[in-house]
């Protein structure tokens, strides 16, 4: 085996693809090359390292110096200067705006202090298309050490650790096992959610992209737990790299044995396949993406029979997401006491969210559950740019809901937020700044859900589209009083009659701003001002001033 | 894969070549690599060094770099430090020297006396 002096690691997610990454990194392959040090300095291509604003990002060992934003022209003195002669390239390392001193190395930044790297473990650390680097890091044990085990008690640890599912509804995945286990029937299936479309939401697509194994490995052990032989991961089809990276990832598994027959000598056989969706809101349900699957249209089916009776094929099936796995093989391997003490009581664990909008670092980050929004915004975001100030967080995505500045401190997990009328949801964090008008937001969502709605259930197809024409209206300045009480009205029988979530929460980000931000709405609609001067038709509330 | 020992295998294997990403490590080589150093055959003391410890798995090393440390004339100067050892810095070094001070000094805690040009605690 060769020993090689530095390595060099440099971004391959895709966020840092859209700043010319693989450019970047072909001219360090050229340049290393060179100047002869291709035998001692090795560069290998990894998954995101979570600061996205930042990108395209490398990081060089042993030192561990983090460079951001680095561009083909800076390559040559990149390697001239630090992997020849040792001396670090001041003006590409990262400054953080609350501190004079160039930050020099990942653990120093403000960025990664409060995060805790459970499921993004080895992202930005290995090289996701060698399974070996996985193994390197304990891949694969867990699902060595939950073989060894009886099925109900992988099942029972995984119910100890708490752990909830990360999709969005935060249901108990211990007990979605054991239903699964339970239910009667030879063939069983597992499916893996990976059809990530709530907008501003990209977690799944990073940890796919950065550690796919960690998703082949909980699905085995998921298989063990359940009786389930076979697997399947939906994907977005637009998620090209995460693809690509999972086709290698389970031909490589293959290989070695650790996906097929009799893995680790038990008899157990479990193999998966990587299945395309073909780009609907809905197919993230899980029931419309079986339907999906099966290759009929995308639409939910009624509830009960519940997917872990009646799912894939008219077969038992668990449905987890890829963040609801990612937790598995830490939980099985460090036992589910240690789990518990991440989080709250009843959110045990970590989440991971995606920061976007107006906010100084957008990336994905990994918080304790629990976390308040304050400190992901101004500690771990670095606050509102262009001197501007907070507005509303939306959490969740687009099904989600809006907070405003007043809670803040509001812990983030499941139940607390729900508490507060918003939803954890997906972990979608979209920051806005005081520029944007809040009804122009609504009628954002309202749109959204509009073009989104699969039209099979009169209350989703009817509501989403009126809802939008009344938003709309108050925007145009036709709006009335009146239209702000049937909106209130037509949201309380959306909340309860469509089939499947999407029509069930497209009232929500609506209802919340019109609760936190009733006195904007109420400008449009009574003096026909629109406050922030978005709203074309209506008087700008700068003119006064 | 048929056994926890056959994974355990690949595992070690693999965990040696992620040990550079861990950081620095408490023992270190650092080469001075200025073109002083370079001209006098840095390049080939720093891909001797790297074998060596190859070839003794010698993997909780970190092997870095420097620029010129003023003393041109001794060049190429390699530094060993160890943790409760004062820096020991080497000069006149050549590919045979290397390897001869990655067997005494760092395997066998033996500082190789006649090459020494300085220490610092």
């Amino acid at each position: 085996m060769r020993f090689y002096r530095a390595h060099v690691l440099v971004c391959a997610g895709t966020n840092c693809s859209l700043k010319g990454n693989r450019a970047v990194r072909e001219a360090l392959i050229r340049e290393i090359e060179g100047k002869g040090l291709g035998e001692e300095v090795k560069v290998i291509e990894t998954g995101c390292f979570g600061l996205c604003e930042q990108g395209p990002t490398i990081v060089i060992y042993p030192e561990g110096v983090l460079y951001c934003r680095a561009t083909v022209e800076d390559v040559p003195e990149l390697v001239d200067s630090h992997l020849l002669k040792g001396r670090r390239v001041e003006r590409l390392l990262y400054r953080e705006p609350t501190r004079p001193v160039a930050v020099q190395t990942v653990p120093e930044l403000d960025y990664f202090k409060k995060q805790v790297r459970v499921v993004l473990r080895n992202c930005g650390i290995i090289d996701p298309d060698s399974i070996e680097e996985y193994i390197g890091q304990g891949g694969y044990t867990a699902l060595a050490k939950a073989l060894a085990m009886k099925p109900e008690e992988v099942i029972a640890q995984v119910k100890a650790s708490g752990l909830r599912g990360r999709g969005g509804a935060g249901f108990p995945t211990g007990l979605k096992w054991e239903f699964g286990r339970k239910a009667p029937g030879g063939v069983k299936y597992v499916v893996c959610n990976a059809d990530e479309g709530e907008p501003g939401t990209f977690k799944d697509r990073l940890i796919l992209e950065g550690d796919p194994h960690a998703v082949l490995e909980a699905m085995a052990i998921a298989g063990w737990a359940i009786g389930a032989n076979y697997g399947y991961i939906y994907i977005r089809g637009e998620y090209q790299l995460s693809i690509q990276r999972l086709e290698r990832a389970i031909e490589q598994a293959r290989r070695l044995g650790l996906l097929g027959q009799n893995i680790f000598n038990s008899g157990f056989n479990f193999d998966v396949e990587v299945r395309i969706g073909a780009g609907a809101y809905v197919c993230g349900e899980e029931t419309a993406l079986f339907e999906s699957l099966e290759g009929k249209r995308g639409e939910p089916r009624i509830k009960p029979p519940y997917p872990t009776d009646v799912g894939l094929f008219g077969k038992p099936t668990v449905i987890n997401n890829v963040e609801t796995l990612a937790n598995i093989p830490p939980i099985i391997t460090r036992g589910a006491e240690w789990f518990r003490t991440l989080g709250t009581e009843k959110c045990p664990g970590t989440k991971v969210f995606t920061l976007t909008g107006d906010i100084v670092n957008e990336g994905l980050i990994e918080v304790p559950m629990g976390i308040t929004l304050r400190e992901v915004v101004y500690e771990i975001g670095g606050g509102i740019p262009n001197g501007h100030k907070f507005k509303m967080a939306q959490t969740g995505g687009t099904s989600g809901g809006c907070l405003p500045e007043a809670l803040l401190d509001v812990p983030m997990d499941y139940d607390q937020l729900a508490a507060a009328g918003s939803a954890l949801g997906s972990g979608a964090l979209l920051i806005m700044d005081d520029t944007h008008c809040i009804v122009d937001v609504a009628r954002c969502f309202a749109r959204f859900f509009l073009h989104e709605s699969c039209g099979q259930c009169i209350p989703c197809r009817e509501g989403t589209l009126q809802l939008y024409h009344l938003v709309d209206g108050i925007t145009r300045g036709t709006g009335t009083r009146q239209d702000l009480e049937l909106i209130e009205r037509l949201s309380r029988t959306m909340y309860v009659a469509p089939l499947c979530p999407l029509g069930q929460t497209a009232p929500l980000p609506i209802m919340t701003t019109l609760k936190y931000f009733k006195d904007e709405y109420l400008a449009h609609v009574d003096s026909r001002v629109c406050p922030t001067g978005t709203c074309r038709a209506l008087a700008t509330g700068h003119a006064a001033d | 894969m048929k056994s926890l020992e056959e994974l355990e295998k690949i595992r070690k294997q693999a965990q040696e070549a992620l040990k550079v990403r861990e950081g620095q490590k408490p023992v270190r080589i650092v080469v001075a690599m200025g073109t002083c150093g370079i001209a006098a055959g840095a390049r080939e003391v720093m891909t001797t060094i790297l074998e060596e410890l190859a070839a003794r798995s010698l993997s909780d090393v970190s092997v870095t770099q420097t620029g010129c440390m003023g003393l041109c004339e001794q060049e190429p100067l390699v530094t060993v430090e160890k943790p409760g050892q004062p820096a020991v810095t080497y000069g006149n070094i050549n590919a045979e020297r290397a390897r001869r001070i990655v067997a005494q000094h760092l395997v066998n805690d033996a500082v190789v006396g006649e090459w020494v040009v300085a220490t610092k605690r």
